[in-house]
């Protein structure tokens, strides 16, 4: 075994261990008795994991990605520590809103390196995952940033117009249009470009109709679905802790959308759509 | 190599996982477990970290800093948050025993 296969193997042991870790974590959150070690015990799994890419990632661009650590990790750990008790959901929002572009960046970087001339082809599996997990994470991105700033009181208003069901779901399904295009049809710069940008409007054009008081679910449900583009990201990259992590998170993420929607005795459907047929019926 | 049936199968076992070892949570809990599985998708982290170290073009390097940049601040603010909540909850209980 020559040094980078040892490397290689150390990382690999090191995501089994950070996605036990994970697992027990979240397990151990859910119960007030444990909660706090969970939330230890998942974070000591992070640095894990963190540290062990630096074994397979051999030294190439090693400043820029300290530098992306750092310029990441100091100002939301000061704010984090700084905020006041009641801004929390907000913040986590905001968090979820970056942990979804950086997913979205991940497939975006894929996207135009698999559309450079010359570059070879992946599979349409791995191509569609991408695409997916792109479009998941930006409009998770965009509509985590407009639920941060309705809780945070910087666009307290419900915006809505005639026809807006019309105008997102004809997003929607541009963006989506597009996608298909990127994977069965014409992998190109431009067309990447294009996806995007109506990946990330169609998140902002979700979210705006929303009401303050639903955020939290909201906010639940975009943490999930930024927990599934984490997975599929993690499928383009062959890396099995994306996938765990973000499968399991996808996985309780949902299913705690679901209980928080009934503890509020909210239909989940009605916090998305309270505005089908032009009601007010949002304001509760 | 992780491929086909193998991750379909992954992905189905660490779903049902997600969704077992959650499904007694108490209401009290719910927004801090949020935020707790929001630091867990954190390790995207990792993801973007890989992906930086492969990019060689001015523009790939851009995208791979942002993405490292921003799942560093996922991970990070998720973890501060979540434990300042949980010390929050912690403390109330201890006064009521």
């Amino acid at each position: 075994m020559d040094t980078q296969t040892a490397w290689v193997w150390l990382a690999k042991a090191s995501y089994f261990l950070a996605a036990v870790m994970f697992i027990l974590g979240i397990k151990r959150m859910s119960s007030p008795v444990t909660a706090r070690r969970g939330i230890v015990q998942a974070g000591i799994g992070m640095v894990i994991a963190t540290l062990a890419t630096f074994a397979i990632t051999g030294g190439h661009n090693l400043w820029l990605i300290v530098g992306g650590i750092v310029v990441g990790v100091v100002p939301t750990w000061l704010w984090g520590r700084r905020v006041a008790m009641t801004d929390m959901p907000q913040m986590v929002a905001l968090f979820n809103g970056m942990g979804g572009g950086s997913a979205a960046a991940i497939g975006a970087g894929e996207l135009l390196k698999f559309s450079q001339p010359g570059a070879a082809v992946p599979p349409v599996a791995t191509l569609a995952l991408a695409v997916l997990g792109a479009l998941i994470g930006s409009v998770s991105m965009t509509g985590s940033i407009i639920a941060w700033a309705k809780l945070d009181g910087r666009m307290d208003k419900r915006f809505t117009f005639s026809g807006q069901q019309f105008v997102n779901f004809a997003v929607l399904v541009a963006a989506a249009l597009a996608g298909l295009a990127l994977v069965l049809w014409r992998l190109d710069a431009s067309l990447v470009v294009v996806f995007f940008v109506l990946a990330l409007a169609f998140g902002v054009l979700m979210t705006l109709p929303i009401g303050g008081a639903d955020m939290p679910v909201v906010i639940s449900l975009y943490n999930a679905l930024t927990g599934l583009a984490v997975a599929f990201e993690g499928y383009v990259m062959q890396n099995e802790a994306l996938i765990i992590a973000g499968t399991v998170v996808g996985a309780a993420g949902t299913f705690l959308t679901q209980l928080m929607a009934k503890a509020m005795n909210r239909p989940l459907s009605n916090v998305l759509f309270s505005n089908f047929g032009g009601g007010g019926a949002g304001a509760s | 190599m992780i491929d086909g049936f193998l991750a379909l199968y992954i992905f189905m076992l660490a779903a049902f996982t997600g969704k077992e070892i959650i499904s007694r949570v108490p209401v009290i809990l719910h927004t801090p477990l949020m935020s707790g599985s929001n630091f867990v998708h954190g390790i995207v982290l990792v993801g973007a970290m890989i992906a930086l170290a492969h990019a060689d073009t001015p523009l790939a390097k851009f995208i791979g800093f942002l993405g490292v940049a921003l799942g560093a601040g996922n991970a990070a603010g998720g973890y501060v948050v979540t434990e300042r909540m949980l010390e929050m909850f912690k403390s109330s209980k201890d006064k009521q025993d």
